[in-house]
Order: structure tokens, then sequence, then C-alpha cells
């Protein structure tokens, strides 16, 4: 499982470098180092928000609200920052307010047992309604927000901004969260198999309850870090987002079925996107081609991924159907 | 006694008749004063607060005008037609509305029509039959003209310019932009339209596209985004990528958006509808209507004070005028009210 797992990377890894050098026959540019840099800078916050849906996914879950909880969030921050509050409680505040939505995600799925799609619908609309309320439909522009604010992400440590460092934070602990806790197997034992998981003494509620709560602090730091990055907060940020983030993992790898991905996985499918999405402007791609573009690799990725999955052998019982596959395989 | 409180009680009618009749002298007096309701989407919005700025001065220069500025306290057509439907109580000479709806306000404002009422719509119009004219802010025609104007003012040499619009479908954006592309044929020959670029109205998506637009096209002079999102988004890619001075981002966005942009030089110029000049212009039409002065007819050449004529086109369709350039100079003021 692991080494399919690991060669499933690899591809992908592989698949990148390829684009990469082609996007660099037609751009040579594109290689140069202060562009790469400038490339993972931008796809920053749909690393941070990968993640956090690659959890809820392994869940068997999906979370459809974080890109209007990351608006949320940031409108939440922008107006404080409006309001003259120092930036660590913004950031603070802003986590805290993604949190509390993906808990609310969390306890309407574990609690009521609503399927997790429609209670993020349903979320995702709740959340865009509140930006207009508490911002009136108002827009807050540039001008309004403190330097401070617009300037952490943008603040280069060490050769990289701030806001590359954080997404490389958020891998870090991702990484030591799905390897070395309890909580990081659970995720993959509820999607795995909930019955397995149930014998083995781990609550499934609560532990799909703690992923939506992840995600939704990761959309909270997004928000602010998409804020300060674009200089502008209304409600129709990040409209359709939650999309490229679920692509983002299904494309890394990370089974809709539940229970199977990893961190790198989610980790380059983000990237993938990320350059796509920065190496078509300039290779001069007509928008249409853009999209039908996207979608291609989008289903390359299910469709190879499929493939991948079908051998590790799931179905024991169903001796027939696994000799039938090998026969066609 | 009987006779002396007839004749008293007479007396007394009499009174109140001369009383009602000066009362109603006075008010015919007060009639003069011609009353023009002016009907904004919602209250409290900087934009119409900025009309409404424009029709008081409208009102001084003719002197005998009271504005009644109003609106629902939400953007509903609901709302606008409570609204209405007091204005007709209290029957107001003229009414100038920037509707909510184009058809779910036509019933109401035919009923004002047929009680004597000018109606009149700028900004958002309302349809054909529920007012007497329509005065747009500005056309196409005139808008594709400014934004390569606005271009060309600051690069006199010629050079490249790229257009970064909201979506490839956009139907006025791509109006506005083939609009441009024919000044440009035609009055500037030395400047270049390298490529049109689509930000989808994101934030993101647009600030991407004008990354890419900076990175691929080294000599690239000028950024036009006819869209509020895509203009503040090219503004901040440019500060970002330190071609502040090397690129200028122009465009139509909203001077509270942009004035921090004008600050710092990513922006040295944008433009939009002046709402003080609509406000001023929409009340001159509406004054000129209703004093019987002019008449919306197709053809027909309504006064706009200082601001000149508008020409009705068939539909009774006015155009305000090109739209107004805001700079360092100016897009402090404004950038208080909208």
């Amino acid at each position: 499982m692991s080494r399919h797992l690991k060669s499933r990377e690899a591809l992908l890894l592989l698949a990148i470098v390829v684009m990469t050098g082609a996007i660099a026959l037609r751009f040579p540019a594109f290689i140069a180092p202060l562009n790469l840099i400038g490339t993972f800078t931008d796809t920053s916050p749909l690393i941070i928000l990968a993640l956090g849906e690659m959890v809820v996914i392994l869940c068997r879950c999906i979370d459809l609200s974080v890109a209007a909880n990351l608006a949320l969030a940031g409108m939440i921050a922008a107006m404080l920052d409006v309001a003259g509050v120092p930036l660590p409680l913004i950031i603070l505040a802003a986590v805290a307010a993604g949190a509390l939505v993906g808990a609310i995600n969390g306890v309407l799925v574990w609690k009521l047992d609503i399927p997790p799609i429609v209670v993020t619908l349903g979320t995702m609309t709740i959340a865009r309604g509140m930006i207009f309320v508490l911002s009136g439909g108002k827009w807050i522009n540039d001008q309004a927000l403190s330097g401070a604010f617009k300037g952490f992400p943008r603040a280069v440590v060490l050769g990289l901004p701030v806001l590359a460092w954080i997404a490389i934070a958020v891998v870090l602990v991702f990484v030591v969260l799905i390897r070395a806790t309890p909580l990081g197997r659970a995720f993959f034992a509820v999607g795995g198999n909930p019955n397995a998981a149930v014998y083995t003494g781990i609550d499934v509620g609560r532990t799909q309850f703690w992923a939506f709560t992840l995600s939704g602090a990761l959309a909270g730091l997004a928000g602010y870090l998409w804020i300060s990055r674009y200089a502008v907060a209304y409600v129709d940020i990040a409209n359709g987002f939650e999309l490229d983030v679920v692509a983002a993992c299904v494309i890394g790898g990370i089974s809709i079925a539940g229970g199977a991905g990893s961190v790198a996985g989610a980790f380059l499918g983000a990237l993938f996107l990320g350059i796509t999405k920065n190496a078509l402007p300039v290779i001069g791609v007509s928008p249409f081609w853009q999209m039908a573009i996207s979608g291609a690799a989008i289903l390359a990725a299910v469709a190879i991924n499929a493939r991948e999955s079908r051998r590790p052998g799931r179905i024991i019982l169903k001796s027939v159907e696994q000799t039938a596959l090998e026969a066609r395989t | 006694m009987n006779i002396t409180r007839k004749t008293f009680l007479r007396g007394l009618t009499t009174a109140t008749l001369a009383a009602g009749l000066m009362m109603t002298t006075s008010a015919m007096a007060q009639a003069k004063e011609m009353r023009i309701a002016v009907v904004v989407k919602a209250l409290g919005i900087g934009f119409f607060d900025a009309v409404d700025k424009g029709a008081e001065k409208a009102a001084s220069e003719l002197g005998d005008v009271k504005i009644i500025y109003t609106g629902p306290t939400n953007t509903t057509a609901e709302g606008q037609i409570q609204v209405i439907n007091s204005l007709i109580a209290q029957h107001v000479d003229a009414i100038a509305i920037s509707a909510n709806d184009q058809d779910a306000l036509v019933p109401v404002l035919k009923k004002a029509m047929k009680r004597g009422i000018t109606v009149i719509s700028f900004d958002s119009g309302v349809a054909k039959a529920g007012r007497e004219m329509q005065l747009d802010d500005s056309s196409t025609p005139l808008i594709g003209k400014t934004l390569i104007k606005m271009a060309a003012d600051n690069m006199p040499d010629g050079g490249e310019v790229a257009v970064l619009s909201a979506s490839a479908t956009a139907t006025n954006q791509n109006a506005w932009i083939d609009a441009m592309k024919i000044a440009m044929k035609a009055d500037y020959p030395k400047i270049k339209l390298v490529s049109v670029v689509y930000g989808d109205d994101l934030s993101d998506k647009s600030y991407r596209q004008a990354q890419g637009l900076i990175k691929k096209y080294p000599d690239l002079k000028t950024i036009i985004a006819p869209s509020t999102v895509a203009i503040s988004a090219a503004s901040q890619a440019v500060e970002d990528a330190k071609m502040t001075g090397k690129i200028n981002v122009t465009g139509l966005g909203l001077p509270s958006q942009m004035a921090a942009h004008v600050k710092t030089g990513a922006s040295k110029s944008f433009a939009l509808w002046n709402p003080i000049d609509l406000g001023y212009a929409a009340t001159m039409v509406a004054y000129n209507l209703a004093a019987k002065k002019a008449k919306a007819a197709p053809g027909a050449k309504i006064g706009m004070g200082k601001m000149g004529d508008t020409t009705l086109n068939k539909d009774n369709v006015g155009v305000m005028g090109k739209p107004f350039v805001f700079d360092a100079s100016n897009v402090d003021k404004y950038a208080k009210m909208f």
C-alpha cells in the first residue's frame, strides 16, 4: 500500500517536472528562481486549504464551505483591522472564526448525522450571507487596511515571503499530525473502514468533527492571508475556490471514498494546480482552453488514481472480480 | 340673537372660506416651487449621497426647486414601490429614479405619470413603458475613447498596452473594449494592444493574470482594466512586482478603491461616472420636462444646465457624457463619497 502511494506521488512529481519543463520551453523566464518562488507563494493559500480538505476527505466527508469560510474569516479580519485591533489578535480571531464555522459543520455531521455535502453546502451559503450582513455589502479597500496587515505575508525572511513560510509550516505540522498522533491515524481508520474503527475504540463522529474543525481553522488562516495578499475584502472573495481545493486533493490522489491519501499528495496536487494557474496566462492560452486544460488534468488524475487503487486488493472476498481485473490489466 | 348668531356663523364660514382660499393660494404659490423627488436604489450608499449633492446643486442654480432625496433602506423593488406610492400621494412634480428592477417598477411609475408626474430614470434604467426618458451615465463609444485616452496621456511615445477584463463573455466590457480598439486605430497609431486577458472578476485570478502580463511583456507600459475588481488587482500586482512607474494601471474603478493606488503611483488616473454630475444632470432634465420646457421624444434635445444638452435616441435614452477622470488631484475628495 505504502509503496503504491509513494509511486503515485512520484508520478505526480514527475508530471509536475515535465509540465514545468514544457512551460519553460515556451516561456523560459518561468523557471527563473524568483518566478518559481512567486508561483509557490501564490499557491500557498491553496496548499493550506488542500491540507485541511484532505483530512475531511480522508474521513469520507467533504467540505464545500472552505472558500466561503475563508471569505467570512477574511472579512472579519479586515473589519478588525479597520477597527485598529493589533495584528496577532486579528490572525487569532480569523483562525477562531474559521474553526467555529468548521466546528458547526462537524457538529451537524456528528450529532445530527446529516450528509456532509448537504451540511457544508448550507454553511457555505450561510457564510456568504453573513459576510453581506457584516459588511452591509460594502467593500473594504486597500487604503482602509493598515500597512502591517498587508505587509506581514509579504515580508521576506531568508529569501521567501512569510506567506510561503506559513504554507511550509502547515505542511510540516500535518506531516507530524498524520504520522505521529492518534488523531492522524484515526482519520485514516474512520475513512478506510468506519465499522472496524468503531471496534478499535475510535469515535467516528468525533474524528469527523475534528477534521472539519481543522479544515475550518485553516480556512480562517487562509482568509487573513488572502485578504492581505489581494488587499480587498468583499462578499464574492474566492467564489468557487472550494472546487479548486477539492480538485487539488483529487489530483493529489486523496481518495474521495476516504481512507487513502497523503500529505505529500495534497501538497503536490495543490502545486500542480498552482503551476497551471500561473503558467497558462504567460504561455498565452485562451481562457476557454485554460478551463479545458484544468478539467482534463483532473480527469487524468482521477483515471490514474482509479487504476492505481484498484490493484491493492481492497475487494478481498470477490475473488472472481479480482481475477477478471488481473486478466484485463 | 338668532339672527346675529346666523350672521356670525355666516361670517365665520366666509372667514373660513377666505382662509381656505388664502391657504389654497399660498399652496399654489408653493406649488410654483417645483418638487423633484430623487429616488435611489437604497439610502446610505455613498454613490447616491453624491448624486443628492449634485441634485441640490442643480436646485440651488434653478432657484425654485426643492429636492426630495429618498429611497428604501435596502435595494429592493418593493421598497421603491412604497416610496413612489407615497410620492404620488404627496403629488410631487417629478420623479428621477435609479431602479432596482427595470420591470417591477413600471406599473407604479405608469400610475405616477397618469397623475401628471414627470418620470425619468437615471443610472440604472426602467423599461421604456415606465418612464419618459432614461439618462445613461455614459455611452459605449465615449467609454472606449476615455479608456484609451487615459492610457495614451501617460505614454506620449506610444508603446504596448494590454487589457485585463472581467469575464470573456461580459457584454459590457466586450463592447467597451471594441469601442476602445476603434478609437485606438483612429487616434493613437503608436499604441499597440498586445493582449486581452480575463480575470473573471475574481481578485486572485485578476491578480495572477496581471502578473502574467507583467512577466510576458517586458515592454508593457499600461494595463487597461475596465472592471472594478480587475483595476485594483492589477494595481496591487504592479506594486508587488515593483513595477510602479514603469507600468501604469488605468480603467474603470471606484475612487475609494483606487485612492491608495493613485498615491503609490501604480495608477496615474482612472475613470467612472461622476455621481455629482449625474445628480445634477438628472435634476436639470427632470426640471425641463416638468416645466414643459422640453418634451421627451426620439431625437429631442434636452438641456442639462452646465453639462450641455442630451439627445434622445429612438428608445428615449439620453447620454450624460464622458466618464469622469479621477487622478491625484481629486481622488481623495471623491474617495470619501464612493
